[in-house]
This record gives structure tokens, sequence and C-alpha cells, in this order.
């Protein structure tokens, strides 16, 4: 483990605490933000079925409105220019609705009649059944088709989302936790070869100790010896034990 | 503001043939705003390409439409700007035209979601020449 996989933090005990809990939080949030995607995905895998189904129906039904567009043509005579110059007001609009998963917004779009008929006198003087015939399916293809809009949409945002959560899903599995182990495990080894280090001096410490004491043995059984004197002298100041110094 | 927006209703425009438009105009999707800005365009075979493509800017910046109809074939041509347009709203549906059938493999929206179809789903509207 080089030093660039950790972060920066000196190893205490205090440090392995808060880096114990962060890797707790980290596997939570990793486990919480696969749950998302997965929920994201489901939807996603949903839609786009449900789009394929959509187009193929929108090419039926387009061509069913080209041809009744053939047929009121062949009846009514050329009415392009008309239809394009009485333009006003739009009789089909669109409102749009939210729908949430798993916390993303996805417009839903929605058309509803709004005001007259434009073209409600067209076809007065004849073919006026093949221009019903024709508006009623150029208004059922506008429906099928704000409904592709919808899911449209839905799945571009849901593309976005999906590659976006799976990105932070990788970056907390494989960048994040790592970092966070590799601290911990640092952390670990620094506290045990601290531990290690104290032991040691407090051993080497009883030895120097053994030292001093042996040589003062061996001092008072050279003066014992000699025929002196060398019985402890009670000290009122001392209690009888070592300061400890370290 | 966009609690104002979604009261009111947004419009559907289209970029596509005479036949196309004048359709979809009797359907009741035409309208003229006050600028006299129709929300639609008729594209014939003399349309400039650079026209085209200023009109899908325009109606893709415009915050009163939510639905950008157009025509396959033209949007063959003007196929970079679309794909650069990667904005969920104005929704950007491709239809196909009276005389050029529906070809799911240009579709950029199908496009982008290439690899994850399974080959029986994508046969079933002809695209043959799709490949993955």
């Amino acid at each position: 483990m080089s030093a660039k996989d950790r972060l920066p933090i000196f190893p205490s005990r205090g440090a392995q605490m808060l880096m114990k809990s962060r890797l707790a939080g980290a596997q939570k949030g990793h486990g919480l933000l696969k749950k998302k995607a997965d929920a994201l995905q489901v939807r996603f895998r949903m839609i786009l079925s449900k789009i394929i189904e959509t187009k193929t129906l929108m090419g039926e039904v387009m061509k069913e409105a080209a041809f009744s567009l053939a047929e009121a043509k062949f009846t009514t005579g050329d009415f392009n220019q008309v239809v394009l110059q009485n333009v006003t007001k739009a009789q089909i609009k669109i409102r749009s609705k939210k729908d949430n998963v798993a916390g993303v917004t996805l417009p839903i779009f929605e058309s509803y009649q709004d005001g007259s008929d434009t073209y409600e006198l067209a076809g007065l003087a004849r073919g006026g059944q093949q221009l019903s015939k024709l508006k009623k399916n150029f208004q059922s293809a506008v429906k099928l088709l704000v409904e592709l809009a919808s899911l449209q949409t839905s799945f571009v945002t849901l593309d976005e989302v999906i590659k976006v959560t799976n990105r932070r899903v990788n970056a907390i599995e494989h960048v994040i936790i790592p970092r966070l182990e590799a601290t911990l495990h640092y952390i670990i080894s620094e506290l045990d070869e601290v531990e290690r280090e104290e032991f040691y001096r407090l051993k080497k410490i009883q030895d120097k100790k053994k030292i001093i004491k042996d040589k003062a043995e061996a001092e008072k059984a050279a003066l014992k010896a000699a025929g002196a004197d060398v019985r402890d002298i009670a000290n009122l100041l001392d209690e009888g034990d070592e300061d400890l110094l370290f | 503001m966009a609690l104002q927006a979604a009261v009111k209703g947004k419009l559907i425009s289209v970029i596509g043939d005479e036949d196309t438009c004048v359709g979809f105009l009797l359907g009741g999707i035409g309208e003229i705003n006050k600028n006299r800005h129709p929300n639609f365009m008729v594209v014939d075979k003399n349309t400039p390409v650079s026209e085209i493509e200023d009109c899908f800017k325009r109606f893709t910046k415009r915050d009163d439409i939510d639905i950008v109809l157009i025509n396959q074939n033209i949007a063959e041509l003007i196929r970079h700007v679309i794909d650069a347009h990667m904005a969920p709203v104005p929704a950007v549906l491709e239809i196909p035209s009276k005389d050029h059938p529906y070809d799911a493999s240009k579709d950029s929206i199908l496009r982008r979601a290439k690899g994850m179809f399974n080959p029986d789903d994508l046969s079933m509207f002809g695209a043959e020449n799709y490949t993955t």
C-alpha cells in the first residue's frame, strides 16, 4: 500500500474509529446506490420494450394516416395551401406531469383538447367524410406520438441518470472503499508497531534496572565483606516505590 | 415559472414534407404565435439544409414547444444537429413520411440504445442493416 492510496491521516485510535465509521457509511451508501441503479434499470428496460412496441405501432398508424390524406385529397381536391394558411391556434396541446422513479423525476406528456377546431368547415362542399376521417386518424397519431415522446424523454433522462448512478457505484466500490480499507490497514499496522516499540522499551528499562540493582547488590556485598554496616537506613521521604520515567 | 409552464399547455411542432404538415395541422396542432411564427415548417426538395437546421434549432430553443416531430428523411439531412440535441425536453421524434418507410436503425434515440436490444425485437421493424 503506497501512501497515495490512503487518506493523509495521523494513525491513532480516534482516526481508526473515524475510518471504521466512514467505511461502514461507504458500504451502506454503496448498497443503496446499487439498489437505486437496479430499480432504474428495471424501469429502463420496461420503457425500452414499450418504445419498440410503440414505434412499430406508430409506423402503422402513420401509414394509415397518410393513406387517408390521399383519400381526402382525391375527393376534395388539393387543400394543402388552404390548411397551411389558415393556422391560428393549436387545438391539441401538451400537458406535462411528473413521475418519480427512485428519486428521478420523469416528465410524462399528456395531450388534451383545447379550443375549437379551426378546420371545422373544411370539406363542407365535398369530401367531408374523408376529411373527418383524416382528422381523426391524425389525432390518434398525435396521441400515439405524444405517448412515444414521453417514453422517449423518460428514456433519455433515465439513460443519463443510470450512467451517473453507475459511475457513483463504481467510484465507491473501486476507489473510496479500497482507500478507506487501506487507511484502516495502515492505522492498525502503525498502532501495532507503536505497541511493539513500547513493549520493547519497557523490557529494555527492566533490563537496565536489573543491571543497576545487581551492581548495587554487588557493592553492598563487597562492603559487607569489608565489615561495614549495610543496613538500609529508612528514609522518610522514600515511600518505597520507584519513580516511573519513560 | 415552472408551475406556470405546467399549467399552460405546450405545443407540438412539425418539420416535414407538405403532406405530413397538412395532416398534423388538420389534426389540430398548428399554432401561429403573436410574432407570426408558426410551429411547423414545410420542407420541400428546394429547401436548403441550413434553413432546416436553423428551424430545428429555433424550435428546440422555444420554451412553449415540448415535442418536435420530424420526418425521418429530413432528420437524415440534419442528423448531426439532432444527435447534438441531448436535452430531454423538447423531445425529438422521428416519424415516417409518406414516401419513406421508417427505419429504426437510423433513429437517434434507438441508436443510443444500441446493444440493449434483442435481435428479435429489431427484426420486427425491418432493420436489416442494424449492426451491433
